[in-house]
């Protein structure tokens, strides 16, 4: 058992951090600025790190990664949420749409798309989700038919429903049903579809926090060419199944770490305030300092053991349920700590409190992880309730 | 980061679950708790095979190995909550080692490492330790104040009455000295991060046996037509109580490995310590009790085995304080940071 990094690691992580130190991005645009203002800044900060060679060093070096290990990527998440970086515009399509064509695309898609993905010169969506097939994404109905006068064409209609992105979006990541007959899960293929038609309208979608990070697609007649088709008609949900299983993977590790830098900074106020020497507030924020430390334990964990031995154990699962809780627990307590400027608008906490209500949902919600678990880890049977 | 065993200490934990799932079942546990006596024939066979002197120096008598290798032996016996004095003893000898002066050492390391001595150890308020696991057999007991001086005391010097604890797995007593009486442990006690090791690891292998019998119980009790874990408010509680264990198994493994590896010295042994009480205590009491919940009318009677378990993991999770208590003691670490930046 070692719990350091090896000194390949630290090389890699100091390289990281010392070029994060050397090249940070200018200032935030204030939050009044609007979504085109933070998408732009964005972009430039993936640019830079594109240029540097940084954009995704856990893609192969033949497209224009480092190779880096699953641990290494780990590293480099964890540094750029340390370093409080602004996400790459491009996540999608670095983390999800890129490693997605890497195990399903043809080397003419790999060679086609794979480039500008990392440069964020097209930058990709999701478009899986519907209005009525959320957890239950097989359920999904937009459809595609071959356009019989152009059977080398599809056509597509339907809707997607929390799309981030879209209206920056030149790819999404389309799955849709090519064939009603076959069983729910057999008859969906896995697209890419080209936002810049007419028939695709983007319609931002609101959030609770007042801001659209996510849209609705309505799709009407979109045209899709069958070279756009990955890994095969009617293999569409095993493709969407490699998009999903890379949703949580590298995100994480950033998201664990702006989780503590968030928890110091209450403790900070809390400090400052004296609350430190309340019993009750020194109870809640110690346990949210051992849910900090046992998440990123059960992180490392995971990846660790899935690196080693190959079979993913319980923690991948654990990992992103316990997060969420835990930062909706901790985003509740700051309202305690630091008083009505959370529960202003305009400040980070009051951001923070109201996006956090999101995490448990997203990306799979807390009921479907603890099926996962109760199934797919604990072997329990699953109850089959007549429709 | 590697969080794997060695194959030496993967022998060690094989070992261990074979040889306790065959001599400590929970018939055998049942009838010694029953009788309220230690399985003095399998107590017997453990210090034949070295295991209290595992983590104590070879100088001694012991092994020579480390905290990882304790935290394993704590664990299986955990798991089968094995009627054996092992914590008390390891926990003692863990303290007069690394707090004892030579002679100390010298008098009470050999005779805990081969299991002659019966050893404990508990927290004191001015003398007073309201309940010692381990305490009525004791031939030799460490207490420790709240504001770390240690004693080491024996059953002569001290005034023992034996309690009735709800375990019934290992004897408890209520132990009390006067000032002055036992002797000092000269360096006090700096930090009790190997003992609380100890204890969040037999935590640790409660919670996780108590999951097991749960599953178990589970897939086989069918109502409705269907078995139970098929419905999700039973199935949701299983998650709930891996997701418990696992935050007390992987905080309770640093905690191991950050003693063993000297990493950042004894604070951060300290706040790992801490951590892995604090995790382990509430998992070992919230698991237990889902566990009795879980298996329904029948984890509500004597006959079932749940109950072993939950009542293990209260004495456990109360020992050398509780999770609020632990969890006191990271705000105040916490804390001291925060000050200590500020005038850095």
């Amino acid at each position: 058992m070692d719990l350091t990094f090896s000194e390949r690691e630290i090389a890699f992580r100091d390289e990281l951090r010392g070029w994060l130190a050397e090249n940070r991005p200018e200032a935030k645009p204030p939050a009044d600025a609007g979504d085109d203002a933070q998408f732009t800044y964005r972009r430039d900060w993936q640019r830079r790190l594109y240029d540097a060679g940084w954009a995704a060093p856990a893609w192969p070096t033949e497209y224009g990664g480092r190779g880096a290990s699953q641990s290494e990527s780990a590293i480099y998440f964890e540094e750029l949420g340390r370093a409080r970086v602004p996400f790459a515009a491009n996540t999608l399509g670095l983390l999800l749409g890129g490693p997605t064509l890497m195990v399903w695309g043809t080397p003419e898609q790999k060679e086609r798309y794979l480039p500008p993905i990392l440069s964020a010169e097209e930058i990709w969506c999701q478009g899986f989700s519907e209005p009525d097939a959320g957890s239950d994404l097989a359920s999904l109905k937009t459809k595609a038919v071959r356009d019989p006068a152009h059977p080398d064409e599809w056509v597509v209609t339907g809707q997607k429903v929390w799309t981030s992105g879209a209206q920056y979006s030149k790819w999404c990541m389309l799955v849709a049903r090519t064939d009603s007959e076959a069983a729910k899960h057999k008859g969906l293929t896995y697209f890419l579809m080209d936002m810049d038609q007419e028939q695709v309208q983007v319609r931002p979608l609101r959030q609770i926090t007042g801001e659209a990070e996510f849209n609705e697609l309505f799709i009407e007649q979109a045209r899709i060419p069958d070279a756009n088709v990955v890994g095969g008609v009617g293999n569409g949900w095993k493709v969407a199944l490699t998009t999903l299983m890379n949703e949580r993977a590298g995100l994480g590790f950033a998201l664990q770490i702006r989780l503590r830098q968030l928890l110091d900074d209450v403790i900070a106020v809390a400090a400052e305030k004296g609350l430190l020497e309340n019993p009750l507030y020194a109870d809640a924020i110690a346990e949210l300092h051992v849910r900090c430390e046992s998440i990123r334990l059960l992180a490392w964990k995971g990846l660790t053991d899935a690196e080693r031995y190959g079979q993913p154990g319980p923690e991948g699962s654990l990992v992103k349920w316990l997060w969420s809780d835990t930062n909706q627990r901790l985003t509740q307590l700051a309202v305690d700590v630091v008083g009505p400027q959370a529960l202003t608008l305009g400040t980070s906490w009051s951001y923070e409190l109201l996006r956090a209500r999101g995490n448990t949902i997203e990306g799979g919600t807390t009921e479907v992880l603890k099926n996962i678990v109760a199934e797919r880890v604990l072997g329990l049977p699953r109850l089959k309730v007549a429709a | 980061m590697d969080f794997g065993l060695t194959d030496d200490q993967r022998d060690i934990q094989r070992t261990a679950r074979d040889l306790l799932s065959e001599r400590a079942s929970f018939a055998r546990v049942r009838e010694h708790a029953e009788a309220g006596k230690t399985d003095a024939a399998l107590w017997r066979e453990l210090c034949e095979l070295g295991w209290p002197g595992i983590a104590i120096s070879e100088e001694y008598g012991g092994q020579s190995l480390g905290t990882i290798e304790l935290s394993i032996l704590c664990e299986e016996l955990g798991r089968t909550v094995a009627p054996v004095p092992f914590l008390g003893g390891v926990m003692a000898a863990c303290v007069i080692e690394q707090a004892g002066s030579q002679e100390q050492r010298e008098r009470w390391l050999p005779g805990l490492a081969a299991g002659e001595t019966v050893g404990a150890l508990a927290s004191a308020v001015d003398g007073t330790a309201e309940l010692v696991i381990g305490g009525a057999e004791a031939g030799v007991i460490v207490l420790v104040e709240d504001d770390g001086a240690g004693r080491i005391v024996t059953p002569e010097e001290a005034d023992v009455s034996p309690i009735a604890a709800i375990d019934p797995t290992r004897s408890a007593a209520r132990v009390s000295v006067a000032d002055g009486a036992g002797e000092a442990l000269e360096d006090g006690c700096p930090g009790l991060g190997r003992t609380l090791v100890a204890v969040s690891s037999e935590l640790v292998g409660v919670c996780d046996r108590a999951l097991e019998m749960t599953l178990a119980y589970v897939k086989e009790r069918k109502q409705f037509g269907v078995p139970v874990g098929a419905y999700q408010a039973v199935s949701h509680r299983c998650a709930q109580m891996l997701l418990d264990t696992e935050q007390a198994r992987s905080t309770t493994a640093f905690a191991a490995w950050a003693a063993d590896a000297g990493e950042g010295g004894t604070e951060s042994l300290t706040e790992a310590a801490a951590m892995a009480k604090a995790a382990a205590s509430d998992a070992g009491r919230e698991v237990t009790a889902s566990a009795i919940q879980a298996h329904g009318g029948i984890g509500f009677t004597w006959e079932a085995d749940v109950h072993w378990l939950f009542k293990r993991a209260q004495l456990d999770a109360a020992l050398l304080g509780g999770a609020k208590r632990h969890r006191a003691r990271l705000a105040a670490i916490l804390a001291d940071r925060v000050s200590a930046s500020a005038t850095a």
